[in-house]
């Protein structure tokens, strides 16, 4: 795609270029006039997370997740709001004995935005990209075992791997197929998908607009257009006023009031991904200790937490797995909320008086609340917290990457990220052979089942271990007007597909 | 502005961070956060990134963005079209607001709305813009549905210039109210003086009636001091709208400035701040310009006031 009709006719220094292609592309693909309900409506989302650019292995944010995942561009298998995997650029596949070579056939007639037909080395292309060394993607390092990637024709792709990779179609669900001559993936796109971009103004909106060329079925609407906004307060009123109609994910409890206790509005509660944990750093002492871990767990009540935060919503959890993983426990009775027990293991820890600890808290809501929250209770057990307030952008280099700090107060939002948990030299030190081991050859599992199997093992070692402390599951609470139905409920990994959001008279 | 730039500089790399952490996520190794550092030069030494900022600044050009990878020059001036005219408007509103109310509140200082709007104004100071922001917004838009929330005119300015005026209503309103309170106030005093002044007294010892006498020889003499003015307050609404973009979601100069910050994307803030140190000596030219105009006595080869 070339530049959109809106960011030519703002941009001034390129007006005299870009005169003729903004009256070509004003014919050819600005709405008619956008229609307010029925099968062309435009469907306004409003959301708090605009991308920063539109290449998702560029440091996008989740924003791009949102916007373009399964709506503007497609994978090869599709991770859907229940959580499980299936196809959707693949038509089918084989996996050999071994378990090290998957063929794949791709889908026929499928055309990129540009005209250009999918073939495979566009598949092989698009997946060099996420593995390449300039690439950010945080899923890079799971596509580790491919060891070649073969295009014996248009339509097949092999994929060889170095070990088994049980997770590979999960994987490959976040690798998008781009064609391979598109150019400047920051600002544009050239996906599969049900939409096609039809204009970004940084700062406020990104538009897409039904691809009549689409492969699969056709979208229940012609365009969404999603708006972007700084201020939560900002987006509720904006919905109240009838500028949106649906807003993602509502990030401000105390709002939701104004929406239940209105027959205009609907408020959908899905299950969500994002999970707050306070993150010791495992290495260094008291906390190298499991029996003070546990203590600390003992000493807080999680629910009172959660409620005072999200009211009726959220869900407790006992370990960092969420119960849309297919290796979930109910884990939360283990180290469940005992303050006179937490006393017992200080003493026995070798802290009978308890101890002072600091604790890095992102400046942003929840972390501040939470963390005096957790000031108060850890009080009542005699240990003393101090709490120093970071911005996110510190939050990196002072405890992802120099693993300065103590404890820290952060929100995890992706799914199946338990094996973060395998990895010694992640930000929190976590390091149990036994769950490295598990992690490791539940990857290198022959059937899901074993994989699960493995996984709920070491589920549960991290909940023994007190790896970590795990406050809440937040909640996913998408409201619409009452005539916008159709979205998707949990939004797994902040996706958000559009093309089944229908707007009635 | 060589000084500015460098101060500029050197402040920004004191912010704990690094610019490269905008374009990771959790679950990027080592080597990733390595490129990303390479990639925006944040593993250089301060001194080299300063050399560097600087051989930029001398072609004017402000780089791209580390995290959108636009080009800063063309994404301030995507900006300013939405800034100037927003400011412009907010500043005409509040002049319109602020000219009749402060003489007013001067010539009619024993009458009791006298008082009033001197009270009101002193309470306009001290009222911070987003809740004067948010109580517009809960009035004309959530209740009574006249203006939009929030959001920019998509069309453009010129395309349709009413829609875009009825979209930025409320925005526009809330920094013309917050100008014309410390306006008043300015416009009140500078009356006061003239009411006060030996020329007023001669003017209407020669026969001219008080309103003639003010109009004729007053607001003259009042304007040079409200002109200096001026010149500061429009000055400092092209950035001090910051508050205003975030309650309305406008994506104006402020709040790039804001979310540059925030992601620690250095040629972003680098850029606004320039581009506005450059704006703000304009206006303050602009303002000197007219302050001679208006008074002839500054016109002198020495410029001094008598």
């Amino acid at each position: 795609m070339t530049a959109s009709p809106v960011r030519s006719a703002l941009k001034p220094l390129s007006v005299l270029k870009a005169t003729t292609t903004a009256t070509l592309l004003l014919m050819g693909l600005a709405p008619a006039f956008a229609a307010e309900s029925g099968p062309d409506a435009t469907i306004n989302v409003g959301s708090l997370y605009e991308p920063q650019n539109l290449d998702n292995t560029a440091g996008a944010g989740q924003g791009i997740n949102e916007a373009f995942n399964g709506n503007v561009y497609e994978a090869l298998f599709r991770l859907n709001d229940d959580g499980t995997v299936s196809p959707s650029l693949v038509k089918d596949f084989k996996v050999s004995e071994d378990g090290l070579t998957y063929t794949f056939t791709l889908q026929p007639g499928v055309t990129f935005h540009s005209g250009d037909p999918l073939t495979s080395a566009d598949v092989k292309w698009s997946i060099e990209r996420v593995t390449s060394s300039d690439s950010k993607s945080s899923r890079k390092n799971s596509l580790k075992p491919i060891a070649s990637i073969e295009t014996p024709d248009e339509a097949t792709v092999i994929i060889k791997l170095s070990s088994r990779s049980i997770s590979l179609p999960y994987n490959l669900s976040y690798v998008w197929v781009i064609n391979d001559k598109a150019k400047d993936l920051q600002s544009t796109e050239d996906g599969t998908g049900p939409y096609a971009l039809e204009g970004w103004q940084r700062g406020s909106q990104l538009a897409v607009k039904r691809f009549d060329k689409y492969w699969g079925p056709k979208p229940e609407n012609g365009e969404v257009v999603f708006k972007y906004f700084t201020e939560a307060t900002a987006l509720n009123n904006a919905l109240l006023t009838g500028a949106v109609d649906v807003i993602t994910s509502v990030q401000s409890p105390d709002s939701l009031a104004q929406f239940k206790d209105n027959p205009d509005f609907t408020v959908a509660e899905g299950k969500s991904t994002t999970k707050l944990l306070l993150a010791y750093n495992d290495r260094v002492a008291p906390f190298d200790n499991v029996k003070v871990r546990k203590a600390l767990a003992r000493a807080v009540d999680d629910k009172k937490l959660l409620e005072a935060v999200w009211g009726e919503y959220g869900t407790l959890i006992g370990s960092f797995v969420p119960p849309t993983d297919p290796w979930y426990v109910d884990l939360t009775k283990t180290d469940a909320y005992d303050p006179e027990s937490a006393k017992a293991l200080l003493a026995e820890a070798g802290y009978p008086d308890g101890f002072t600890f600091t604790i890095d808290t992102p400046n942003y809501d929840p972390h501040p609340i939470a963390a005096q929250f957790l000031q108060g209770e850890l009080a009542k057990v005699g240990v003393k917290v101090e709490i120093n307030v970071i911005t996110a952008n510190e939050w990196y280099t002072k405890i992802y990457k120099a693993h300065d700090f103590q404890a820290t107060l952060q929100e995890h939002v992706n799914h199946r990220d338990i094996v973060f948990y395998g990895n010694p030299d992640f930000y929190w030190g976590y390091n149990n052979p036994k769950v490295v081991d598990l992690i490791k050859a539940s990857e290198e599992a022959k059937t899901v089942d074993e994989q699960t199997e493995k996984l709920k093992e070491a589920n549960i070692q991290i909940a023994e271990d007190a790896a970590s402390n795990w406050l809440y599951l937040y909640p996913q609470i998408v409201v619409s007007k009452k005539s916008v139905t159709g979205y998707p409920l949990n939004g797994l990994n902040s996706q958000f597909f559009a093309y089944g959001i229908k707007k009635a008279e | 502005m060589l000084i500015a730039a460098a101060v500029l500089f050197l402040l920004l790399r004191l912010l704990p961070g690094d610019p490269a952490n905008a374009l990771v996520s959790v679950g990027a190794d080592p080597e990733q956060i390595e490129a990303a550092r390479r990639q925006v030069g944040s593993d250089l030494p301060i001194f080299a990134q300063f050399v560097r900022y600087l051989g930029q600044l001398a072609s004017f050009d402000l780089g791209a963005s580390f995290v959108s990878g636009v080009p800063v020059l063309e994404e301030i001036g995507r900006r300013l079209t939405l800034t100037l005219p927003l400011t412009a408007l907010a500043f005409t509103g509040a002049i319109l607001i602020a000219l009749p109310l402060g003489i007013l509140a001067a010539v009619k200082r024993d009458r009791w709305y006298g008082s009033l709007i001197s009270v009101i104004s002193q309470l306009g100071v001290a009222i911070p813009v987003f809740w004067i922001g948010i109580l517009l917004v809960t009035a004309f838009a959530v209740k009574l549905r006249l203006f939009p929330s929030s959001g920019f005119p998509t069309s453009g300015w010129w395309r349709d210039p009413l829609a875009a005026l009825h979209q930025l209503a409320l925005p526009i309103l809330t920094i013309a109210l917050v100008m014309s309170a410390s306006l008043i106030r300015y416009v009140r005093s500078a009356t006061l003086d003239v009411i006060g002044s030996d020329y007023l007294r001669t003017a209407r010892a020669l026969g001219a009636g008080y309103g003639e006498a003010l109009v004729r020889h007053g607001i003259r003499n009042g304007a040079v001091p409200v002109i200096s003015i001026l010149g500061i307050e429009l000055a400092s609404t092209l950035l001090g709208a910051v508050v205003v973009e975030r309650v309305f979601s406008l994506p104006g100069l402020g709040s790039m400035l804001l979310s540059g910050i925030e992601q620690r994307d250095y040629p972003s803030v680098q850029g606004v701040l320039f581009i506005s140190t450059l704006l703000v000596l304009l206006v303050g030219f602009a303002a000197d310009l007219v302050q001679r105009l208006v008074d002839p006595r500054l016109r002198g080869p020495s410029g001094a006031r008598p």
